[in-house]
C-alpha cells in the first residue's frame, strides 16, 4: 500500500487539482484549462532553468517531497496516526525552512505565515487523532480502517473541526495565506516566491501528496461504509471548491483565532461529552 | 511538442502604459477570452514566469524594474511588446523623457502593434511568443544577462550593468 501510495497519489493528486480548476472556471462562468492541466504545468515546470538564490532551498525542497511522500505511505500502510502527523508537521517545516533559506523580503513574509498556518491548524489535527483513538480504540490507521463503528457519528464535533482546518491545509480561500493556487496577481507568491523551475515541479508534486493524504484523512470518518466515504469525499472536496470561490482572503489573524476557538469547542466538548457519557472510562 | 507550449505563465508590467493596453491585456483572463484555457497564468512573479508581456513604453522610471524582471526570469523565456508604445514607443516616442519600445533595453521576441492592441491580438502574440518558446527551448538558448546600454556607455567601461 505504501509503494501504491507513493507512485499513485501524484497521478490522483494532479488529477484531483486539474477537476479543481475546470470547476472553479465552470463557477466563475469560463470554460478554464484541460483536466490534465496540472501535469502540464509540472512537465514545463521541470523544463525549465532551476534559477534558486541559495543552494539549500533545493535540500530542503526534497526534504519536503520526502517527507509528505513517507507520510503518506505511513497513512496508507497502516501506521499509527500520531506518527503520521508528526511526520507531516516535520515536512511543512522543511518548506518553511526552503522559504527562510533565501534572502528575500516576500519569501520570508510567506515562510512566516506559513509558520501561523501550521499553528493555526496543529492543534486540530492532534485533536482529530486524539478522537479517532477514542471513538475505535487505536491509533492504528490499520485499524481505524476497518472499524465497523460509524466514526463521524461518534465524534462529529471532531469532525466539524477537521473540516475547518481542511480548507487551511488544501490552501483554500479565506484562508490561503502563505500562498495561493489562484492566478492572483500579487507580489507576495508566499512561501514559492524564490523557487522556480523544477524546484517549484517538486513542491505541485508534493501538494498533490499532500491533497490525497488529506482525503484519506477523510475516509477515516466514514471507513465503515466505503460508498458513503467515496461520496462524503466528492462532497466536501466540491464544497472546499465552493468556499474557495466565494471567499476573499482574510487576514492571518483571524485564521489562527478561528481554528483555535473552532479546535476548543467543537473538539473539546465532543470529547468531553464522550468522556462524560462513557462515565470517566475511556 | 514539449509542455512548454501547454503551460506558459505569464508576468505583465506596464511600464509608462496609459493604461489602455492594460485594461486589454486583463480583459484576456475574463471569462470572455479566458485565456486560461489554454494553461495561460498570469503570475505576479518573474521567477514563475515564461513570457514577459510589456506596455507601455522606456522612461527613467522602469528602466531598472524592466531589467530587473527580465534578468530574474528563468530560461527559456520570451518577451511579448503589447501596443505601439511598448514596440517603438509610438506617440510618445519624442518625448523628452521616452527612451523608445521595450527592444532598446532587452530583447524584443514579439511585436503585438496597436493602440490599444485589441484582446485577441494579445491572444495571436502571445500563440506567437509560444512557438518562440519552443524553439529556445530546442535549440537550448540561454539569454544573456541584459544591462542597460546608456549606463555602460555613461561609465566609458563594460562592466556593471543593471545590478
Amino acid at each position: 500500500m505504501a509503494v501504491v501510495f507513493v507512485l499513485v497519489a501524484p497521478v490522483i493528486g494532479g488529477l484531483v487539482a486539474g477537476i479543481d480548476r475546470k470547476v472553479t472556471a465552470h463557477m466563475q462562468g469560463r470554460v478554464g484549462p484541460s483536466v490534465l492541466q496540472p501535469f502540464y504545468d509540472v512537465g514545463k515546470l521541470f523544463e525549465k532553468e532551476n534559477a534558486v538564490v541559495n543552494e539549500t532551498q533545493i535540500f530542503y525542497v526534497i526534504c519536503y517531497v520526502i517527507f509528505m511522500a513517507f507520510t503518506g505511505a505511513l497513512f496508507f500502510a497502516g501506521g499509527d496516526l500520531l506518527l503520521v502527523i508528526f511526520a507531516l508537521t516535520l515536512s511543512q517545516v522543511f518548506l518553511a525552512l526552503g522559504a527562510f533559506a533565501a534572502y528575500s523580503p516576500y519569501s520570508h513574509v510567506g515562510a512566516e505565515r506559513e509558520l501561523l498556518q501550521i499553528m493555526a491548524y496543529e492543534p486540530m489535527v492532534i485533536l482529530t487523532a486524539v478522537g479517532m483513538f477514542v471513538a475505535t480504540g487505536s491509533f492504528n490507521v490499520a485499524d481505524i480502517w476497518v472499524t465497523s463503528v460509524p466514526v463521524v457519528l461518534v465524534i462529529p464535533g471532531i469532525f466539524l473541526g477537521f473540516v475547518y482546518i481542511l480548507t487551511i491545509k488544501l490552501r483554500k480561500s479565506p484562508f490561503d495565506i502563505s500562498t495561493s493556487h489562484h492566478a492572483h496577481q500579487e507580489i507576495v507568491k508566499g512561501v514559492t516566491t524564490e523557487y522556480s523551475g523544477p524546484s517549484l515541479g517538486l513542491i505541485e508534486i508534493t501538494h498533490w501528496y499532500e491533497t490525497v493524504l488529506l482525503l484519506g484523512f477523510l475516509w477515516l470518518f466514514f471507513g465503515w461504509n466505503p460508498l458513503l466515504a467515496v461520496a462524503a469525499i466528492i462532497v466536501l472536496y466540491l464544497l472546499e471548491i465552493l468556499i474557495d470561490n466565494i471567499n476573499a482572503r482574510l487576514r492571518w489573524q483571524f485564521a489562527v483565532k478561528s481554528a483555535w476557538l473552532v479546535a476548543l469547542i467543537v473538539g473539546i466538548i465532543n470529547l468531553a461529552v464522550l468522556y462524560f457519557l462513557s462515565g470517566g472510562a475511556p | 511538442m514539449t509542455y512548454l507550449a501547454k503551460s506558459p505563465w505569464i508576468i505583465h508590467y506596464d511600464a509608462s502604459s496609459c493604461n489602455g493596453c492594460d485594461i486589454e491585456v486583463l480583459a484576456c483572463l475574463t471569462p470572455l477570452y479566458d485565456v486560461e484555457r489554454f494553461g495561460i497564468i498570469n503570475t505576479g512573479n518573474p521567477k514563475h514566469a515564461d513570457i514577459f508581456v510589456v506596455t507601455g513604453s522606456v522612461n527613467e522610471q522602469n528602466r531598472q524594474v524592466i531589467l530587473n524582471i527580465y534578468n530574474q526570469m528563468p530560461d527559456p523565456k520570451v518577451v511579448v511588446a503589447v501596443g505601439i508604445c511598448a514596440c517603438s514607443g509610438g506617440v510618445f516616442r519624442e518625448c523628452y523623457n521616452v527612451a523608445g519600445g521595450i527592444d532598446k533595453l532587452i530583447p524584443v521576441d514579439v511585436y503585438v502593434p496597436g493602440c490599444a492592441a485589441r484582446p485577441e491580438s494579445i491572444i495571436d502574440g502571445i500563440v506567437t511568443a509560444l512557438g518562440v518558446l519552443e524553439e529556445k527551448k530546442k535549440n537550448n538558448v540561454h539569454s544573456a544577462e541584459a544591462a542597460d546600454q546608456r549606463d555602460l556607455r555613461g561609465q566609458g567601461q563594460l562592466q556593471g550593468g543593471a545590478e
